[in-house]
C-alpha cells in the first residue's frame, strides 16, 4: 500500500538543548516501523532516475523494495553490491543534491528518504556475517590513505582477490571519517565496523605509514606491489592570509577538528588540548565549518559562523545548516574578517570585520561579495576557527618522479576514465584529485580506479 | 607498537631513549624529527632524532621532561612499549658542502645538534661547538661533543662547569677574534636561537636554527606549527625545521608555544601529585 504522504517519515532526533551538552549522534535513525512507512512512499519507478544522481550507483528502488517486503538482508545485499561503506553513506552523503535531488516524488512534495533508508539497512545489519573471503588472485596492490576513496578502492580490490594493503599516515585509520567529521554525525565505532568489515575482507591497514616520507611509491613497486592507488586527500589547510592568523587561539578547521574528533580533546581527561573558549568565530560556510561550530559548541562556547556571502550561498548541507541554528550557532553573513587582534600576550581578543553586498556572478558562477566602505566593526572573540578549504598534501608528489600536480596542487589524472595519473601503474582518486569534495564522490572515484587497476594487472598478465 | 631498546637518565631531566622502528631508522636523516604517543591515550608529540641506527633498526631520541606525556615516556623502560612512533618527518638539514661551521647548543637542544655535528665532522668540515648549560647538573653529551669538534667552549649560566657565560658570549669572542663560518648553526631554547641570531645578524653571519612549535600531524595537515618567516606564514612540519635564523619571528612562536600550559601544569599535578615545578621552562 502506497504512501501517499508528501513528506518524508521524520527522523527521530535529539532534542538540541540536550544534544549541545554531548558528543552523542543527533539522527537516531529509524526504527523497522517508520523504515517500512518510509519505503512505502518510493513508487518503484520502472526507470528511476534516482539511480543517475548517485556516484556508486546503488540500485534504490530495488533495495527500498525488500524493505517493502521486510526483507532486510536482501536490501543490505543489493545496497552492499554497490556501496561497502553505506552505514557511513546513508549518515553523510549529501543525498539532497544527489540521488533524492532526482526522486519523482519531488514533482510534487519532499523526496523519498533515501539517506535515512539506507542508514537504516545498514545499521540492521551491521552484525551480519562477514562474506567469504575471495580466493587470492597472487598480486598486491597498494592503497595510500584509509579515507572514503582509500577503503572504497581497498574493499573492491580485496574482493576481487587482491592482497590489498592500506598505507595510513597517522595512527588510526579512517581519514576524515575520524579526523574531521564529529562523533555526534558519525559515530566513530561505526566506522570501526566498517573498517573490521574490510579486515574480514583480507585488507592489512598499516598506520604510522607515511607514504611520501616512510615510504616513496617507488619503493611500494620495489616491494612487489603491482600497482599504487593513492587517496591521500586534501589534508593541507588554507588560510585567509589576513593579519594575525598566527596568535594564539587561532586553529585550522582541520587542526580544532581533529584535537577534537581524533584526540578526543572534548572528555575530561584527555591528554590532548583543546582551547576551552567562552566565544568561539568559525570562518566559512561549508560543511567543515558546520562540524567546527557544533563541535565548540558542545565544549561550551557561544559560537558565530562568520561568511562573506548570504545564507542562500552557503555551501553547507541544509541539514547541517538547520543543526547548528538549532543548537544555536549564530550567522553573521555578509561579514569578510580583515585581521585578527590580540592581547599584548598573542591571545586573539577580536576579529575586525568588514560588512559585503552581493555583485554580479564571479567565476564560480555565485553572487560576488562586494566590501562597503566605511562599514568595518569588530567581534569580540577568544578564538577563530578557519574553515576556508583545504588543498591536497605535496608529500607524495614532491617524493614521485613522473607524478604531475596542477597548480592547486592536485593530481593530475592521464585518464579520467580510469583513473590513472601520469605515472604507470599509479591511479588516484578523492580529494587528492579534486581538491576538497565530498566522502561519495571520493568513494565513486575509489570504486572506478579499483575497476581500473584490475584490468591493469589482468592486461599485464596475459 | 614499538618496544623500548634503551633507556638511560642524561642529567635528573633528561632522557636518551632507543626504540625498534626499523623503517624509520632506514630513512631517518641529521634534523628530522619523529612522533610518538607513548599509550593509547596519548598525545601526539614531535621529538627531533638524535641518532638512527639501521643495522639495529633503532631510532634514538633524547628528551627533557617537561610535561605530562614526557612524564609518562620518561617512567617506560627497556622491553616495554610504545603505542605510536611514525617518520621521518621534516626536512634534512642542509649541510653538504660546507667547510667550517659553528654548532651551537643550548641544555636539551645539544641532543639535537650533536648528531648535525658529528655529521659534519664525519664529512670533513671543521667544527667549533658552542654548548651551554645552567648548570654542571644539567650537561650532557660533553665528551661527545669533545670528540667531533675541532674547538669546544662548554659555558654555564654559573660557572659551575667550563666557563661562566652564556652562549652568544663565546661565538661573540670566536667572531671578534676572527673566525669566518660558512654556518652558525643555533639548536636550542627558542630565547637562546633568539639572541644568537641578534649576534650574528650584527656580524652578518648567516645562522641556521631548527625550530619545535606545537603539531599534531607533522605532515602539514593541522597547520599548528606555523610560524612566520620573513613575514610569511611557514609550516615548521613540512618546510622545516630548519629556517634561516635572521628570519624568524621568535617573539610570535615563544607566544605559540605557551598555548596549552594551563592544562599542561593541571594534567602534571594530577601525574605527580605536586605543583608544577618542572614546567614552564
Amino acid at each position: 500500500m502506497a504512501n501517499k504522504s508528501l513528506v518524508k517519515t521524520p527522523i527521530p532526533e535529539l532534542q538540541p538543548e540536550i544534544r549541545v551538552t554531548n558528543f552523542s549522534e543527533v539522527a537516531l535513525g529509524y526504527t523497522p516501523e517508520q523504515a517500512k512507512e518510509e519505503a512505502d512512499r518510493c513508487l518503484g519507478c520502472k526507470k528511476p532516475p534516482c539511480v543517475a544522481g548517485c556516484p556508486v550507483g546503488v540500485q534504490i528502488p530495488e533495495f527500498i523494495a525488500k524493505i517493502q517486503e521486510d526483507d532486510i538482508e536482501g536490501a543490505a545485499e543489493i545496497l552492499k553490491s554497490k556501496n561497502l561503506l553505506p552505514a557511513i553513506c546513508g549518515r553523510v552523503c549529501p543525498q539532497e543534491t544527489q540521488c533524492e535531488a532526482l526522486c519523482i516524488r519531488t514533482k510534487k512534495g519532499e523526496s523519498v528518504g533515501v539517506g535515512r533508508l539506507e542508514r537504516f539497512v545498514a545499521d540492521a545489519t551491521l552484525d551480519a556475517a562477514p562474506p567469504p573471503r575471495p580466493a587470492a588472485n597472487g598480486y598486491k596492490v597498494a592503497v595510500v590513505g584509509s579515507g572514503p576513496s582509500g577503503l572504497t578502492c581497498a574493499g573492491e580490490l580485496a574482493g576481487r582477490g587482491y592482497a590489498v594493503t592500506i598505507f595510513e599516515a597517522l595512527h588510526k585509520a579512517g581519514g576524515v571519517l575520524v579526523y574531521g567529521i564529529p562523533e555526534f554525525r558519525l559515530p566513530k565505532a561505526i566506522v570501526a565496523r566498517e573498517l573490521q568489515s574490510l579486515e574480514n575482507l583480507g585488507v592489512e591497514i598499516k598506520t604510522n605509514s607515511i607514504v611520501g616520507r616512510t615510504f616513496t611509491v617507488d619503493e611500494l613497486f620495489a616491494q612487489g606491489f603491482a600497482a599504487v592507488f593513492i587517496g591521500s586527500g586534501a589534508g593541507l589547510p588554507s588560510f585567509l592570509g589576513i593579519p594575525g592568523e598566527a596568535y594564539n587561539g587561532v586553529y585550522s578547521a582541520n587542526e580544532y577538528l581533529t584535537r577534537i574528533n581524533l584526540m578526543k580533546a572534548y572528555e575530561k581527561d584527555a591528554r590532548t588540548p583543546v582551547q576551552r573558549a567562552k566565544r568561539v568565530c568559525v570562518i566559512g560556510g561549508g560543511n567543515v565549518a558546520m562540524d567546527a561550530a557544533r563541535c565548540a559548541r558542545r565544549i561550551g562556547a557561544e559560537v558565530t559562523i562568520v561568511y562573506r556571502r548570504t545564507e542562500k550561498e552557503l555551501p553547507a548541507r541544509l541539514e547541517e545548516i538547520h543543526h547548528a541554528k538549532e543548537e544555536g550557532v549564530v550567522f553573521k553573513l555578509l561579514t569578510n574578517p580583515l585581521r585578527i587582534e590580540a592581547d599584548d600576550k598573542g591571545w586573539v581578543k577580536s576579529l575586525h570585520c568588514q560588512a559585503m553586498k552581493l555583485g554580479e556572478p564571479d567565476a564560480s558562477g555565485r553572487a560576488r561579495p562586494i566590501p562597503i566602505e566605511g562599514s568595518e566593526f569588530d567581534v569580540e572573540t577568544e578564538c577563530v576557527v578557519m574553515a576556508i578549504g583545504n588543498s591536497p598534501n605535496p608529500l607524495i608528489s614532491q617524493t614521485t618522479e613522473g607524478l604531475e600536480v596542477n597548480r592547486h596542487g592536485c593530481l593530475v589524472l592521464a585518464d579520467e576514465e580510469s583513473m590513472l595519473t601520469t605515472r604507470q601503474g599509479v591511479y588516484a582518486g578523492g580529494d587528492a584529485v579534486t581538491g576538497a569534495a565530498t566522502v561519495i564522490l571520493a568513494m565513486g572515484a575509489g570504486k572506478t580506479a579499483a575497476q581500473s587497476i584490475d584490468q591493469y594487472i589482468r592486461a599485464d598478465r596475459v | 607498537m614499538f618496544q623500548i631498546t634503551a633507556k638511560a637518565f642524561l642529567n635528573p631531566t633528561v632522557v636518551k631513549m632507543s626504540v625498534h622502528a626499523p623503517e624509520v631508522a632506514a630513512k631517518a636523516q641529521p634534523g628530522q624529527f619523529i612522533i610518538l604517543r607513548a599509550d593509547a591515550d596519548g598525545e601526539r608529540i614531535p621529538l627531533t632524532m638524535a641518532e638512527a641506527d639501521r643495522a639495529k633498526g633503532d631510532v634514538t631520541v633524547i628528551f627533557q621532561i617537561v610535561g605530562a606525556e614526557t612524564t609518562i615516556l620518561s617512567r617506560k623502560n627497556a622491553g616495554d612499549f610504545i603505542e605510536d612512533f611514525v617518520g621521518p618527518l621534516g626536512i634534512p638539514s642542509h649541510i653538504e658542502g660546507l667547510k667550517k661551521v659553528c654548532v651551537i647548543g643550548g641544555g636539551v637542544g645539544c641532543a639535537i645538534a650533536y648528531p648535525v655535528a658529528k655529521k659534519l665532522h664525519e664529512q670533513g668540515t671543521i667544527v667549533h661547538s658552542v654548548i651551554g648549560f645552567r648548570n654542571r647538573e644539567l650537561v650532557i653529551l660533553e665528551d661527545e661533543f669533545r670528540a667531533v669538534s675541532d674547538l669546544l667552549r662548554l659555558m654555564s649560566d654559573d660557572g659551575s662547569v667550563g666557563e661562566k657565560g652564556l652562549v652568544t658570549n663565546a661565538l661573540e669572542e670566536l667572531i671578534l677574534a676572527g673566525e669566518k663560518y660558512d654556518e652558525v648553526i643555533a639548536i636550542g631554547p627558542v630565547i637562546m636561537m633568539k639572541f644568537v641570531s641578534a649576534l650574528t645578524k650584527k656580524y652578518n653571519q648567516k645562522t641556521v636554527v631548527s625550530m619545535n612549535p606545537i603539531m599534531i600531524d607533522g605532515t602539514g595537515m593541522c597547520g599548528g606549527c606555523r610560524l612566520l618567516v620573513d613575514g610569511a606564514v611557514k609550516f615548521a612540519c613540512v618546510d622545516g625545521p630548519d629556517f634561516d635564523g635572521h628570519l624568524v619571528d621568535y617573539d610570535l612562536l615563544m607566544k605559540r608555544n605557551s598555548m596549552y600550559r594551563e592544562h599542561e601544569q593541571a594534567h602534571l599535578c594530577r601525574l605527580t601529585g605536586e605543583g608544577a615545578a618542572v614546567v614552564g621552562k
